[in-house]
């Protein structure tokens, strides 16, 4: 065979894994990569960003959207330690994305070289593995090990460095048909024993709830989802990450739960007896206190990962498995029960709906009152987008905001940076969302603090033509935090505002593109017709009232009895919770 | 309450780093550590005393359970496994009352004198962690000037046949 330079046998390696986009940025150490690329431009598109962690939220948002892996590349040194805040985002999201790295000659390594980093070393705690090829023989079986880690069981992200020295030796190494790891079996199949537990104790529950979790879209089970909830007859409450799992209009709907969540969802949590969890991690943000979360309920944990089983919460019916196998198989049990399914807990699903009932007119009445506020601007926008639109977020007030007021319906709809809550995501992650997506209408909800940290990202819009709409919830301020000192710290204002309120309308045009200003609410509606209709990326940018809360809210150190600032069933303030303790 | 487990992992470079940094991330501690290398060349052994109570002891195995590099995690519980570790101890023995009283406790102790002038006695524990620790008290009165331990390894014990 052929003798190959390691760099094209890099690039042939991708192929293999069907890779047809990539997001990065070139330089010194990752030259030879890029020369071998240059040959394959028609089957690989390349996508030059303007910062690689535009590169690698790109990858993300690729990914999310996609189900695929995401790929982004850097070169050694500050270029690869750019992509470290969007790697650490994967991880906590489970996100499958490979980040290749160049690095300098295995001679220099560990001389303090040029751009050298110990990427090894920085990204082990980030990442589900990573690796560094000191052999040019081996690169064709650890970059799809690489891709298979980042995809396989919870997925990840996986790191690798990519020394030049050894892009550029030559070899008549063949790519393998496939590669296994013996040590990464992940547990697909549920316990039949732990399956029928399951079962008995959703049918004796007085007050049962499901809790949704992104592994649901992880796994792609919505329709098996759906088919859980409607068969077992159970309210369903989701986080975050699972918004667009079950759709926010099914009578069943609660919608997100947590810190941020509706009152009907917290009221649930709080309230039942038996809560169904599955592809969820009992995140903080979910749990609030978990002493006090767990009590006086059993919980059943469906998840792929056995180490989040029984890591924050006692689990009363641990089932390792993957989500769709999972739900498909315990419906089938529950159909199996037939007429025992039927007239169950119907006071408690009276209860609930009435109080839903009562939260979502108490709600609708709050965003009928003047004022343009990030309430109005994300209800009028849950009303005009599609359901098959994508709406990514940035980080902060107005992510809540987006959680809280758009209804999604369909999975993969709302992409946005949840465990690492990362500001900047939303730019690039729309960019990315739109590469996976081309046919979708895609819409970043982004803040303005958020939005200035990857904004440079504007420039590969306009570059590649691709096209999406941040809506900029503009309020001069770091919104999220400025919450905090308000409600917390008797609005002592450090750190949080911007002396100058940012035209960002002005910004598009710098870079090439539309922009449009809203200052009144009669304006927006116009505008979102405007930014659709346009051929290319246009920026909404809202100049919402300042100083708007975002409430419910979880107050920190809290239990989820403590929800302040409610209008149905957590009516208590801040005062009145310190009052009570 | 310490507990021992021995990990079975991928003899490559970085492997013994990403162990002991996920230990370090998730706030286990680590009492003793120590590694080496299998009957096969692709495969070392490290083993580990954690200082925990048993549910954070299961945590400990699922992380690790979940890191590629891990092939095996062998709980070595006390009742059913051999536990041994190895100390060197340089004591310090000024006259020669004192030089014949450390000779006795080591005789007693069945260790291994593998220095000896007349002012230092290095001796060689052999033996399970606490039988160390014991005798490290008895002489620390007469002055420790150096000390090595190894931290300590284990097997299980295989189940007796009763055919």
């Amino acid at each position: 065979m052929l003798k190959m330079k390691g760099s094209k046998l890099m690039v042939e390696t991708l192929l293999k894994e069907k890779v047809d986009t990539m997001f990065g940025i070139t330089g010194g150490a990752i030259i030879p990569f890029y020369d071998s690329l240059y040959d394959y431009q028609s089957k690989i598109r390349n996508i030059l960003t303007r910062h690689e962690q535009g590169a690698v939220h790109a990858a993300e948002g690729y990914a999310r959207v996609t189900g695929k892996v995401g790929t982004c590349v850097s070169t050694s040194g500050p270029g690869a330690c750019n992509l470290v805040t969007g790697i650490a985002d994967a991880l906590m999201d489970s996100v499958p994305i490979v980040a290749i790295g160049g690095q300098v000659a295995t001679s220099l390594i560990g001389n303090d070289a040029f751009q050298e980093t110990d990427m090894m070393g920085i990204t082990t705690p980030i990442t589900k593995q990573n690796f560094q090829i000191r052999n040019v023989d081996e690169i064709p079986d650890t970059m799809m090990k690489a891709y298979m880690i980042a995809a396989e069981g919870r997925p990840g992200p996986v790191y690798i460095d990519m020394p030049k020295d050894v892009q550029m030796k030559d070899t008549n190494v063949k790519i393998p048909n496939k590669v296994e790891i013996p040590s990464f079996k992940p547990t697909l199949h549920p316990n039949p024993m732990q399956l029928k537990h399951a079962v008995e104790l959703i049918l004796k529950a007085e007050r049962p709830l499901i809790l949704a979790g992104g592994g649901i879209i992880i796994s792609d089970a919505s329709k098996e989802f759906l088919k859980f909830a409607e068969t077992a007859l159970v309210p369903v409450a989701t986080t975050m990450m699972a918004k667009g799992a079950f759709p926010d209009d099914h009578p069943l709907a609660l919608r997100v739960t947590g810190m941020h969540g509706t009152e009907m969802a917290n009221y649930a949590i709080i309230n039942c007896d038996v809560l169904i969890t599955i592809g969820c991690r009992f995140s903080d943000r979910i749990t609030g206190n978990t002493k006090e979360f767990q009590e006086g309920k059993k919980i059943i944990h469906m998840d792929i990962d056995p180490a989040e089983i029984g890591k924050n919460v006692k689990v009363e019916v641990p089932i390792v498995g993957d989500a769709k196998i999972i739900l498909s198989k315990i419906t089938k049990l529950l159909v199996a029960e037939g007429s025992k399914l039927k007239n169950r807990n119907s006071e408690w699903r009276k209860k609930i709906k009435e109080l839903k009932e009562s939260c979502d007119a108490a709600e609708i009445k709050d965003i009928k009152k003047d004022g343009l506020t990030a309430k109005f601007v994300c209800h009028e926008m849950s009303k005009f987008i599609k359901d098959n639109d994508i709406v990514v977020t940035g980080v902060g007030q107005h992510q809540m905001f987006a959680e809280h007021y758009l209804e999604r319906k369909l999975p993969r709809t709302f992409i946005t940076s949840g465990g690492a809550g990362t500001m900047g995501f939303g730019l690039p992650a729309a960019l990315g969302a739109k590469v996976g997506k081309p046919d979708a209408d895609v819409w970043d909800i982004d803040g303005d603090g958020s939005f200035q940290m990857t904004m440079q990202e504007l420039a590969t819009l306009k570059e590649q033509k691709i096209k999406v709409v941040p809506i900029i919830i503009n309020n001069q301020f770091l919104g999220m935090v400025r919450q905090w000192l308000d409600l917390f710290q008797n609005k002592r204002y450090s750190g949080v505002n911007f002396k100058e309120r940012m035209s960002f309308e002005k910004i598009a045009n710098a870079f090439g593109l539309n922009g449009i200003t809203v200052t009144k609410r009669s304006e927006f509606l116009d505008a979102l017709k405007q930014a659709k209709k346009n051929n290319e990326t246009t920026i909404v940018d809202v100049m919402v009232e300042k100083e708007e809360n975002i409430l419910p809210m979880l107050p920190p150190s809290s239990t989820l009895k403590e929800i302040i600032g409610g209008q149905v069933v957590f009516k208590q303030s801040w005062d009145d919770v310190l009052k009570s303790r | 309450m310490k507990h021992i487990i021995s990990i079975i992992v991928k003899n490559e470079p970085g492997v013994m780093t990403k162990i002991s940094g996920m230990f370090a991330r998730r706030g286990f501690n680590i009492d003793t550590i120590t590694v080496g290398k299998t009957h096969k060349s692709d495969l070392s052994k490290i083993v580990i005393t954690v200082i925990g109570h048993g549910a954070e002891v299961e945590q400990i195995e699922k992380q690790l359970n979940k890191m590629i590099d891990v092939i095996k995690v062998i709980k070595l519980p006390y009742d059913r496994s051999v536990i041994r570790e190895l100390c060197l101890v340089k004591i310090s023995a000024p006259d020669q009352k004192k030089h014949d009283q450390i000779v006795k406790y080591a005789n007693v102790y069945k260790n291994k004198i593998v220095d000896i002038t007349s002012k230092i006695i290095t001796l060689e524990i052999i033996g399970e962690p606490q039988k160390i620790t014991t005798f490290l008290e008895l002489v620390k009165p007469f002055g420790i000037k150096d000390i090595s331990r190894t931290g300590a390894t284990g097997i299980l014990r295989d189940k007796v046949n009763e055919n």
